[in-house]
């Protein structure tokens, strides 16, 4: 199965209280708007008290909620200890975008220290939609397949959190913030 | 009759439970009730959301517990009403007993009993099988394979319950519920009725004698609903000629199918989707068996249809030992097994990582936290038993010995009581269970402790909320699923109710004052009976208490910590990490809730409170 704008399979792994299901469904209503079918995966209970959560997010023609090993185009890791145990669902030539302080030694991914920009623009708890405008970004500007462009995520955002007020305006400024730091960084 | 429509022909995203309560709403549901759990929770609050949104004339209410929730729901139905009962399969566990009899005297209104299973187990006790359930009641389940369709089948499911005049299971696991999926609103066209009771004791109130009639009327009701047309299982690829058959059934199904797209077994094996686990269609297991040699069968979490194919020779399954006998099928087991079963090699992919990372914790600031802490300060050598909640996290902190089931602690506490005093031994045993475990099911338990003379301490870890599935109001909150006022109860009231002599409140972020709260009780159980500690304060992620939080404080650790991580290990905080270079424990400002519990616990006495001027 090859990488398609129309078919894309993407798993989404951090720790409960990260917004990871926040992004999840961000992303797949953006894939709706963008006229896709969409399955998705969510973890709730006990996990969500500060253990591993993750969310399988299927853009296009599938049955199953799930992606299977070494089937994910599209690998984004909110806290960067959980490379070791998701490693394992990145398809060969999948793009992995990461949340981490620090240069990972001997990987090829996209890396950003989006805790410390969301702490800097005030918005400690955004980190997930800095991460978020992050991968979308980077991963457009280096010609990684995927479904959407930063506008259209922009344009969910608004649909989403409209009549919210300062919500919908530290959102977008958490979504860009993530953005800018995509379009300056390359590969590595 | 109530008609609308959508404004447009928009997909929207939702979760398998909204579907579900979508679907509760586009068929006329009039009563919805449920208990809160896991991978349940979110039904009955997608229900009361689209019946306020749109005015609907529904009955929206959590129930103390899953058995009245269903009595509550099962009655409407006896009314002419269309009604549905959502639960956890463990929930399913409290409501057996009117489950099993109402399946005997059946239904006027369309009665839909919503068991959400979860295979895993993700957030569970066990990984029954609710099908199994059914088959024990002897009620037929649907087994939807994705969000879509869990709202498509309510339809068939009301109707089969009001052609048959039986209750009807729906049976999702947790990768529908927490499932999400583009999906397009129906109309809804509900015709609502009125209540309507058609006096028929021999019915409604069936002695012995009766209930064998009744008994034999379901057999046949059986057997007509094992000829069902709508619900019969389904061929994903008729126009395939083969002597082996894959037959799969809820979110398994969604798996077989997508995997046979890709590996391209569609093109070579039968494979069908059971719709209707139990009762198996009748002229289905006859053909099936006349047509095929070998039979795959897929399905979580027990065999229920392989248990229905009499020819074990030839069939496949859980049941068999071809396909593991406990943990949830995830897709790389089934297309491990679909290969097998095909005689395809298996693809290559990477061994599965094992568990591990973060564990879960309680949050920064819990309340729970600080009463754990306190009771093994108060009683260090105690017998700790607790129950199902947030606070079963309570374990991490040594503060636990048992868990068991919903409302356990208590009965459980009265018999390790009496255990040892029959060996002459007098320890002081301590029970922690939450307000909402606590309505569900403490209060026959606590009143039984009272007559047993039972001697230990309850904390009722009081948080004002449901926490762990979402936080739904308990009943002492006041407030019901749409978020309007009702009548409300006090855990206090309800104690003292049990006869119980000592029942005291206390704040567990005053550890001190609440320690010595604790050794009180402790004196007097010893000498007495059972004694109650309502430990109150506020969830801190419930989003009703915010206002309550005010005596936040801002901490700081001093150079008295000389890094022995106390905290860290034996406390728990999310919020204290350890700073390598410094040897020290840190506190982590976008994690502390400012609860201050720490300065008390710190074994330095190194964390202290910011003073103004700092």
């Amino acid at each position: 199965m090859s990488n398609t704008p129309e078919r894309q399979q993407i798993f989404l792994s951090g720790v409960g209280g990260q917004g990871i299901l926040f992004i999840t469904r961000l992303l797949a209503e953006t894939a709706i708007y963008r006229g896709y079918r969409v399955l998705t995966a969510e973890t709730h209970g006990m996990a969500q008290r500060g253990g591993v959560v993750v969310s399988h997010l299927k853009v296009g023609a599938f049955s199953s909620p799930l992606i299977r090993p070494c089937m994910a185009d599209i690998l984004i890791l909110l806290k960067r200890d959980n490379l070791g145990q998701h490693g394992i669902y990145l398809r060969p030539g999948g793009s992995v975008i990461v949340n981490s302080p620090s240069n990972i030694e001997g990987a090829e991914l996209f890396r950003m220290d989006a805790s410390a920009a969301a702490r800097e623009i005030g918005q400690p708890k955004s980190m997930n939609l800095v991460l978020a405008g992050f991968a979308v970004s980077v991963l457009n500007n280096n010609d990684r397949m995927l479904f959407c462009s930063p506008d259209d995520i922009r344009t969910v955002l608004h649909k989403k959190l409209s009549g919210r007020g300062k919500i919908l305006v530290d959102a977008l400024s958490a979504f860009n913030q993530g953005v800018c730091c995509g379009e300056r960084k390359n590969n590595g | 009759m109530i008609d609308k429509r959508p404004q447009m022909n928009t997909r929207v995203l939702m979760t398998g439970n909204e579907s579900i309560a979508r679907g509760l709403i586009e068929n006329g549901c009039s009563m919805a009730l449920s208990y809160p759990g896991t991978p349940a929770s979110e039904i009955l609050p997608a229900v009361a959301k689209w019946s306020k949104e749109l005015s609907l004339p529904v009955h929206v209410r959590w129930a103390v517990n899953e058995k009245i929730a269903f009595e509550t729901a099962y009655a409407g139905s006896i009314a002419g009403l269309r009604t549905a009962v959502s639960m956890k399969q463990v929930g399913l566990n409290v409501a057996s007993d009117p489950f099993m009899s109402a399946a005997y005297m059946g239904v006027k209104g369309g009665f839909i009993v919503i068991s959400a299973d979860d295979p895993g187990p993700h957030s569970s006790q066990t990984e029954q099988d609710s099908r199994m359930m059914a088959m024990f009641a002897k009620v037929p389940v649907l087994d939807p394979s994705s969000p879509e369709q869990a709202r498509d089948f309510m339809a068939l499911a009301y109707e089969l319950s009001e052609q048959y005049e039986v209750p009807v299971m729906l049976r999702p696991t947790t990768r529908v519920c927490h499932g999400g999926q583009d999906i397009e609103l129906k109309e809804i066209r509900a015709e609502y009725r009125s209540a309507e009771l058609d006096r028929d004791p021999a019915r409604w109130a069936a002695t012995p004698n009766f209930r064998l009639t009744l008994h034999k009327k379901l057999n046949e009701k059986l057997s007509a609903i094992a000829a069902h047309t709508p619900t019969g299982p389904r061929l994903l690829n008729p126009e395939i000629r083969s002597s082996k058959a894959i037959l799969a059934s809820g979110v398994a199904y969604a798996h077989v199918q997508e995997i046979a797209k890709d590996s391209g077994l569609i093109d070579n094996i039968a494979i069908w989707q059971v719709v209707q686990p139990f009762p198996l269609h009748k002229q289905f297991i006859e053909d099936a068996l006349n047509c095929y040699d070998e039979i795959l069968i897929i399905e979580e979490s027990m065999p229920v249809i392989e248990t229905q194919l009499a020819a074990r020779h030839m069939v496949k399954g859980r049941m068999s030992g071809f396909i593991p006998q406990a943990g949830e099928l995830l897709p790389d087991i089934i297309e491990e097994v679909m290969r097998r079963f095909c005689g395809v090699s298996a693809r290559v992919v990477p061994e599965p990582a094992v568990a591990g990372g973060q564990k879960p914790r309680l949050c920064a600031g819990c309340p729970h936290r600080a009463s754990f802490f306190a009771s093994k300060k108060a009683f260090p050598n105690a017998i700790y038993t607790s129950d199902i909640g947030c606070y079963t996290l309570g374990a991490n902190l040594g503060a636990i010995d048992t868990v068991l089931c919903m409302g356990a602690s208590i009965g459980q506490a009265s018999g390790f009581y009496h255990a040892f005093r029959l060996s002459g031994i007098y320890k002081d045993i301590v029970a922690t269970i939450g307000d909402s475990t606590f309505f569900h099911s403490g209060t026959a338990a606590l009143m039984d402790a009272v007559i047993q003379d039972s001697r230990f301490v309850l904390i009722v870890l009081d948080n004002s909320t449901t926490a762990m599935t979402g936080n739904q109001p308990t009943p002492a909150c006041g407030i019901d699923a749409c978020g309007a006022a009702m009548p409300k109860l006090a855990i206090e009231d309800v104690v003292r109710g049990c006869g119980v002599g000592f029942c005291r409140i206390g704040n567990p972020y005053d550890l001190p004052g609440f320690i010595g709260l604790l050794k009180e009780a402790g004196a007097y159980a010893q000498e007495k009976g059972v004694a109650v500690v309502i430990a109150r304060y506020p969830c801190l992620v419930d989003k009703r208490s915010i206002n309550i939080k005010t005596d936040r404080i801002e901490l700081r650790v001093s150079d008295l910590c000389n890094g022995c991580s106390y905290c860290i290990n034996e406390f728990e905080c999310p919020a204290m990490e350890y700073d390598e270079k410094n040897r020290r424990a840190v506190i982590n400002k976008d994690l502390c809730s400012g609860c201050g519990v720490c300065i008390h616990v710190c074994p330095s006495g190194a964390i202290k409170e910011v003073a103004g001027n700092e």
